[in-house]
């Protein structure tokens, strides 16, 4: 297993978390600390960036969901980005993409996120 | 991540998940109704109507020595033999592998002459896990993992649901007694695979949280598809189904 790393950058009302490694249930740790300090400095919108994601079991999977519920609560949501075919894919059997809007580079998930 | 000639990277988990799928079939199953899965789209956490629930429910192995992995096949191989008396869970022919799909016959309130037919689909499967996705109809619109760990010295075994109710009728039983049953199923599974693997008076540990209030009202149309309603038409119309010979 490749250790979750995830890289925080804010631009205005918009954050970008750049995930890298795996997503597993055990990133949940870093991934809310990360959306919660995104939050804290205003962030209405985060932006996931997968363009590094290595790996991701169901586990990951169900980490997102919370993450999105968490965002919802808090009136902000969440946008995707560099995810690959194989994980848009997954994004659509499970139907995350029906919440999680997906973008296919950050240019334009940053102009969404924005918007 | 392998980088195969084409030049696209796969990644480690591509052969554990389930393959792009529109409308479920359960042909690979034998000896239960599939009209209550066959057709039917996925559906997930996020399209349920009710509140949202996550549940954990951990039990540790103690004196077992049985990797996760052993665990797990053990699990996959006879998982229904572990479901509580009464409940009936039609494996695929196949084994439980991603993108498979499996029947359930579940009694919501045990002795009653209702029976729900439903099923799942094999989101996802590895060495060490496997998840379940529910189809439209099901009573529940969620996601629930089976795993096998080490902690320490000892592996842990863990189901952990993302759960919805499906429709209204669906949220109105579960805050009725759904929920406990539902709860109690769970941790009589968790028992039953944890004696077959030698823990005498297995304790479950249940972590049983609400992180969503609110109710979609936007999916209140998932009524359409209810097994709940179709199961119990089909329990009272089966006398007159029975006369005229239509079985």
């Amino acid at each position: 297993m490749t250790a979750t790393v995830i890289e925080l950058d804010q631009e205005g009302p918009a954050a970008i978390l750049r995930i890298e490694g795996d997503v597993t249930s055990a990133s949940e740790p870093d991934l809310m600390a990360a959306y919660g300090l995104a939050a804290a400095n205003g962030a209405t919108a985060v932006i996931l960036d997968f363009s590094k994601l290595e790996y991701m079991n169901s586990g990951g999977i169900g980490l997102l969901v919370t993450l999105l519920v968490r965002a919802q609560r808090g009136g902000g949501r969440l946008v995707a980005t560099g995810l690959s075919e194989h994980y848009r894919q997954i994004f659509s059997l499970t139907r995350l993409d029906e919440a999680i809007e997906i973008h296919d580079d950050e240019p334009a998930a940053v102009a969404a996120a924005s918007a | 991540m392998t980088q195969p000639k084409s030049g696209a990277p796969i990644s480690r988990d591509s052969a554990n998940w389930a393959g792009p799928v529109d409308r479920l079939s359960a042909s690979g199953v034998a000896g239960a109704r599939d009209d209550a899965v066959t057709g039917k789209r996925v559906t997930g956490p996020l399209q349920g109507f009710g509140q949202l629930w996550q549940k954990t429910f951990t039990v540790p192995l103690d004196g077992v020595v049985l990797t996760p992995q052993a665990l797990i096949a053990i699990w996959k191989d006879r998982f229904s033999t572990f479901w509580p008396q009464g409940q009936r869970f039609y494996a695929p022919l196949s084994g439980i592998a991603p993108g498979e799909v499996a029947l359930l016959e579940i009694s919501p309130v045990p002795g009653a002459p209702v029976t729900l037919s439903t099923g799942v689909m094999v989101l996802y499967a590895d060495d060490e896990s496997f998840t379940f996705m529910t189809p439209e109809g099901h009573t529940l619109s969620a996601w629930i993992t089976f795993s096998a760990e080490r902690r320490g010295d000892v592996t842990v075994i863990q189901a952990q649901a993302l759960e919805r109710p499906s429709d209204p009728l669906d949220e109105l039983a579960y805050m009725l007694g759904g929920n406990r049953m539902n709860n109690n199923f769970w941790r009589q599974t968790l028992e039953n695979l944890a004696r077959h693997v030698g823990v005498a008076e297995p304790v479950v540990d249940m972590q049983i949280v609400c992180i969503d209030r609110n109710r979609q009202w936007r999916h209140v149309r998932n009524l359409r598809n209810s097994a709940s309603i179709r199961s119990a038409r089909r329990t009272l119309t089966a006398p007159l189904r029975k006369l005229t010979g239509r079985g």
